[in-house]
């Protein structure tokens, strides 16, 4: 009889973790917030150079927020508009911009160097930041960060990158807090812009 | 002076080349047909339009060209669980009897590789269009701002769709 009786505590035991489990399942997903970047997380260390050639570190990030967007040079559409659009937010923003950095990070450093991401950002606002570097320390960025980006050989032509099309916003420990998602409304933007200047 | 009320009159009248921009070939109407500046080095343009099938037969736009670039092809972009991806469209985009197939941001387009200058805003791109029917068609791609989001409007962009 005892063994029953205990046989039966473990399976309730199981049943209550199950129902635990689920409801944390169904909890992340209602609340539309992907575990992936729950925020918190910290890129760790990397050692890459801005479009000037100047050495930029993980240190750099700290003690000012920033909004840090992954993309590539040869990108016809997502990377240029969102570039324009935080452009235009950081016009909106008027002094307070100076309060965050502004990163563009190549996914592509084999192709983007330093001098093709100089010329890229000057038609946008002059306060980003590109970073570009060696092969390594960009996946060390990008991993730390939990950004996606993967090489795409075609058959003809260059290869294409798929890549993570958020502006990911960093605390003034370059902790991530938040995105900016690809097509959200100039006006949310602007609004998680201001909350992430006011909140450090 | 009434001249100068004639000429800004006119000046106002004036039709936006964007609008005014529509060919056919065949049974196809072209309209809308634009693309983005592009900034300095970049080697890529994304081209957008939409094209109205009068005729009762399908059609297929099958490949891109200009003189402007090295390669052209016909793209579909998407974007999922936040990551953008873009591959070739393998046999091109159909264009279904009288309907109308529109090429915008975030989904279809043409794509426009090793560019041999610059896209300067208010420019035309000069491009040859080829559907498997209809044939091909030189025309051109207004060059809006570099943040444009869609054929309406020159102001450039800050519009999510």
């Amino acid at each position: 009889m005892n063994t029953l009786r205990i046989v039966r505590y473990v399976l309730w035991a199981a049943v209550a973790v199950l129902v635990v489990a689920v409801a944390a399942v169904l909890y992340f997903r209602e609340s539309g917030e992907a575990p992936l970047v729950a925020g918190g997380i910290k890129g760790g260390p990397f050692n890459l150079i801005d479009q000037h050639g100047t050495p930029v570190t993980e240190a750099a990030l700290m003690g000012h927020p920033s909004a840090m967007f992954f993309g590539y040079t040869f990108c016809p559409d997502v990377c240029p508009t969102t570039l324009y659009d935080m452009t235009m937010l950081m016009q909106q923003l008027g002094p307070d911009a100076d309060r965050i950095k502004f990163y563009f990070v190549t996914v592509d450093p084999e192709r983007d160097t330093q001098q093709a991401i100089a010329e890229y950002l000057s038609a946008f606002d002059p306060r980003f930041i590109g970073l570009t570097g060696s092969r390594e320390e960009i996946d060390r960025i990008l991993s730390g960060y939990r950004v996606y980006a993967r090489k795409v050989e075609q058959d003809k032509g260059p290869y294409l990158m798929d890549h993570t099309a958020a502006v990911y916003l960093l605390d003034e420990e370059g902790a991530l807090t938040g995105t900016i998602d690809y097509q959200e409304p100039p006006e949310t933007a602007l609004a998680k812009l201001k909350r992430l200047i006011e909140s450090s | 002076m009434r001249f100068a009320l004639l000429a800004v009159a006119a000046a106002f009248l004036a039709v936006d080349p964007a609008s005014a921009n529509s060919v056919k070939v065949g049974t196809l109407e072209l309209t809308d047909l634009w693309t983005r500046a592009t900034p300095p080095n970049a080697p890529t343009a994304g081209g957008y339009l939409t094209i109205t099938n009068t005729g009762d037969v399908p059609d297929r736009l099958v490949a891109v060209s200009s003189p402007q670039a090295g390669t052209g092809g016909v793209h579909e972009m998407r974007v999922d669980d936040g990551v953008m991806t873009m591959r070739p469209v393998d046999g091109g985009i159909e264009i279904p009897p009288n309907a109308t197939v529109t090429l915008a941001p975030g989904g279809f387009h043409i794509m426009f590789i090793d560019l041999k200058a610059p896209l300067r805003e208010g420019d035309d791109f000069p491009v040859t269009i080829t559907f498997e029917k209809a044939g091909s068609i030189e025309t051109f791609l207004h060059v809006k701002a570099i943040g444009a989001k869609d054929a309406g409007g020159d102001q450039g962009g800050g519009h999510a769709q």
